[in-house]
């Protein structure tokens, strides 16, 4: 398989802030690249980097076997680009948006217009596609914004997190926009805060921060990575914590994390639902009522804790979408290991 | 060959997406044009009552010089929106596309030229309403009217250059009152500068935007004899000092500009 995404010990400082440390990726024809990472992270920079719109300090970037700084003019003819913030003209309609990129890809008068309109039925934007983008929600402005990006239906496509800002269902059209992107044999790379993002659409993740890789893989083996199933207790007094806490520690593998804020005790274990049933049978035996039971898989999230010392950041600039991943409150205040 | 039509094709395309801003915002055109009239109509009438001229009235004297200031704040607009292009983040779809690198200036000055072509128009009929007129023929009043396009043009490019180095929109504004408002004032653009303090009166000698004005009077046949009391070769040759400026500022300002823009990418925080 070729990459057709490829950089090698990437370095950009700006003044005394290394935005990204010697980052290495490689994006096979054809699949989707997930980088991960918190606020100020190196993502955006990287994405810029890639497609031609900064230089950086040392390292090279490939896009399509294409050097980013010896030609860049062959490399954008190859790339589409969704950044960060929605880059769309917002006294042009929808329409208008889409033809102009379209005219500057030469692509000629005629098949402009058509695919302009081709991809604003495509992003479910026809009906508004003759109206000013500045009276667009945030998420219809986002799907134009990706429209733009796949105007000349690019081989390489950089979507800087696509999914910041909009609203739940706006997510998952978008998601679904994605998916079938790469059907049409399109390489991605895909920058998100968001660890359910990347999995429900990468088939690999890089986790970067502090502008260095700190973890690759794919979803399932991240997740392995960081251990199997655990169990959760929370017990209803701080002094019940004690005896629960012994009874787990017979049972689990490594030692027992105790919250006593939230009397929340958490325990790796790796017989499933059978050493639940028997924590559970033990803990019976005891005057110990319990307030909250499970037996969690770990989710992304928690790898990312574990990578990173600490939980994704919300929130670059909108505002608005802090319920779209939510850190259980109680994994804030907890020490993993 | 194809790279010079590459690059006036995809400065079309943006051109024409910057007028299209004009006409959704016609609040815009409606500003820039009533404060041209304003001036015509305030100067003509007042200071009109007050200076008087040998050979020629004041508010023919008046008209090409507010023509001249006009165009020349109009460029303005050029940075401004240029500015706006760099913080509103579009610049980044633009400098990802495989367009012409100085496709996006070329369509902003362009279109530019279309901005102050209206207002030139809107000038010119509130001036004839107040009794100016053109006693040349018609190819020497188009002569002052695309010199005055051309000067503007240069300007564009100097203003554009700026716009992508202040840090929004606003600031252009402030940064062209402080340097557009003197430039055009300390000029024979509304006054004759006979009685200026001396120093003022060299800096208005070879400003080019007194001969830009003073061309544009011999253009219309608006000239009068108190305008050649001067000893500078500038005034009295005003077409090809007008014409040197917008050469040496164009040679300077478009390679500087481009160059700027290839680095400079939209403003991230
Ligand atoms: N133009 C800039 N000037 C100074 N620092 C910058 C600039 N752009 C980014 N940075 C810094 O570089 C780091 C990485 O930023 P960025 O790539 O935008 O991260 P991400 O996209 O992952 O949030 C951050 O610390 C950020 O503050
Ligand atoms: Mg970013």
């Amino acid at each position: 398989m070729t990459d057709m995404i490829r950089t090698s010990g990437l370095v950009k400082r700006y003044g005394d802030v290394t935005a990204l440390d010697g980052l290495d990726l490689a994006v096979p024809k054809g699949t989707i690249l997930g980088l991960l990472g918190p606020n100020g992270a190196g993502k955006t920079t990287a994405v810029r980097i890639l497609t031609t719109l900064l230089e950086p300090d040392a390292g090279v970037a490939e896009v399509a076997g294409i050097d980013v700084h010896a030609h860049p003019d062959k490399v954008r003819e190859r790339i589409g680009l969704s950044g960060q913030n929605a880059a769309v003209d917002e006294h042009l309609t929808g329409f208008e948006n889409l033809d102009m990129v379209g005219r500057l890809y030469h692509l000629g008068k005629t098949k402009s217009r058509e695919r302009a309109r081709e991809l604003l039925d495509q992003f479910e934007l026809d009906e508004a596609g003759d109206r000013p983008a500045k009276t667009y929600s945030g998420g219809m402005r986002r799907r134009l914004d990706l429209a733009a990006a796949l105007v000349a239906s690019p081989e390489v496509l950089f979507l800087d997190e696509p999914t910041t800002g909009l609203d739940p269902r706006s997510r998952i059209n978008m998601w679904n926009a994605i998916r079938s992107l790469v059907d049409g044999g399109a390489t991605l790379l895909l920058t998100t805060q968001y660890m359910e993002e990347a999995d429900q659409l990468a088939d690999d993740i890089v986790v970067i921060d502090h502008g260095r890789k700190i973890a690759h893989g794919t979803a399932d083996q991240l997740k392995t990575q960081l251990g199997g199933e655990r169990i959760e207790i929370v017990v209803d007094e701080l002094g019940h914590l004690e005896v629960t806490q012994s009874i787990l520690g017979e049972l689990c593998i490594g030692d027992v994390q105790v919250n006593r804020q939230s009397r929340k005790l958490t325990a790796a274990v790796t017989g499933g639902a059978g050493i639940l049933q028997e924590a559970l049978r033990r803990i019976d035996a005891t005057n110990v009522t319990l307030l909250d039971v499970g037996l969690r898989r770990p989710t992304l999230d928690d790898v990312f804790l574990t990578l990173t010392g600490h939980v994704a950041e919300e929130k670059p600039d909108e505002g608005t979408n802090g319920e779209l991943v939510e850190v259980p409150e109680e994994f804030k205040e907890e020490e993993v290991v | 060959m194809a790279s010079v039509a590459h690059t006036l094709g995809d400065g079309a395309v943006v051109a024409r997406r910057n007028l299209i801003k004009i006409k959704r915002v016609p609040e815009l055109l409606l500003w820039t044009t009533m404060s041209p009239i304003m001036f015509v109509l305030l100067f003509g009438y007042i200071f009109g009552s007050a200076i008087v001229l040998q050979g020629t009235t004041y508010r023919e004297f008046l008209i090409a010089g507010i023509f001249a200031q006009t165009v020349v704040f109009g460029a303005t607009f050029t940075g401004a929106g240029m500015a706006e292009d760099m913080q509103k983040g579009i610049i980044d779809r633009f400098r990802s596309l495989p367009m012409a690198r100085s496709a996006v200036l070329v369509g902003r000055t362009a279109s530019d030229i279309a901005y102050n072509s209206i207002s030139l128009v809107v000038m010119s009929l509130t001036g004839l309403l107040i009794g100016w007129s053109i006693s040349t023929n018609a190819l020497e009043a188009l002569g002052g009217y695309l010199l005055l396009l051309f000067f503007a043009y240069a300007v564009s490019w100097v203003m554009a250059y700026v716009g992508m180095l202040v840090s929004s929109p606003e600031a252009i504004n402030n940064a062209s009152f402080m340097v557009i408002f003197p430039m055009t004032f300390i000029a024979n653009t509304f006054v004759p500068i006979d009685n200026f303090p001396s120093v003022l009166k060299t800096v208005a000698e070879w400003n080019p935007v007194s001969t830009l004005a003073q061309a544009v009077r011999e253009a219309f046949g608006n000239t009068d004899p108190s305008m050649y009391n001067t000893d500078a070769w500038s005034l009295h040759n005003p077409i090809v000092y007008t014409l040197i400026w917008i050469v040496i500022l164009l040679v300077i300002f478009i390679p500087l500009s481009v160059r700027q823009y290839q680095k400079t990418a939209a403003r991230s925080k």
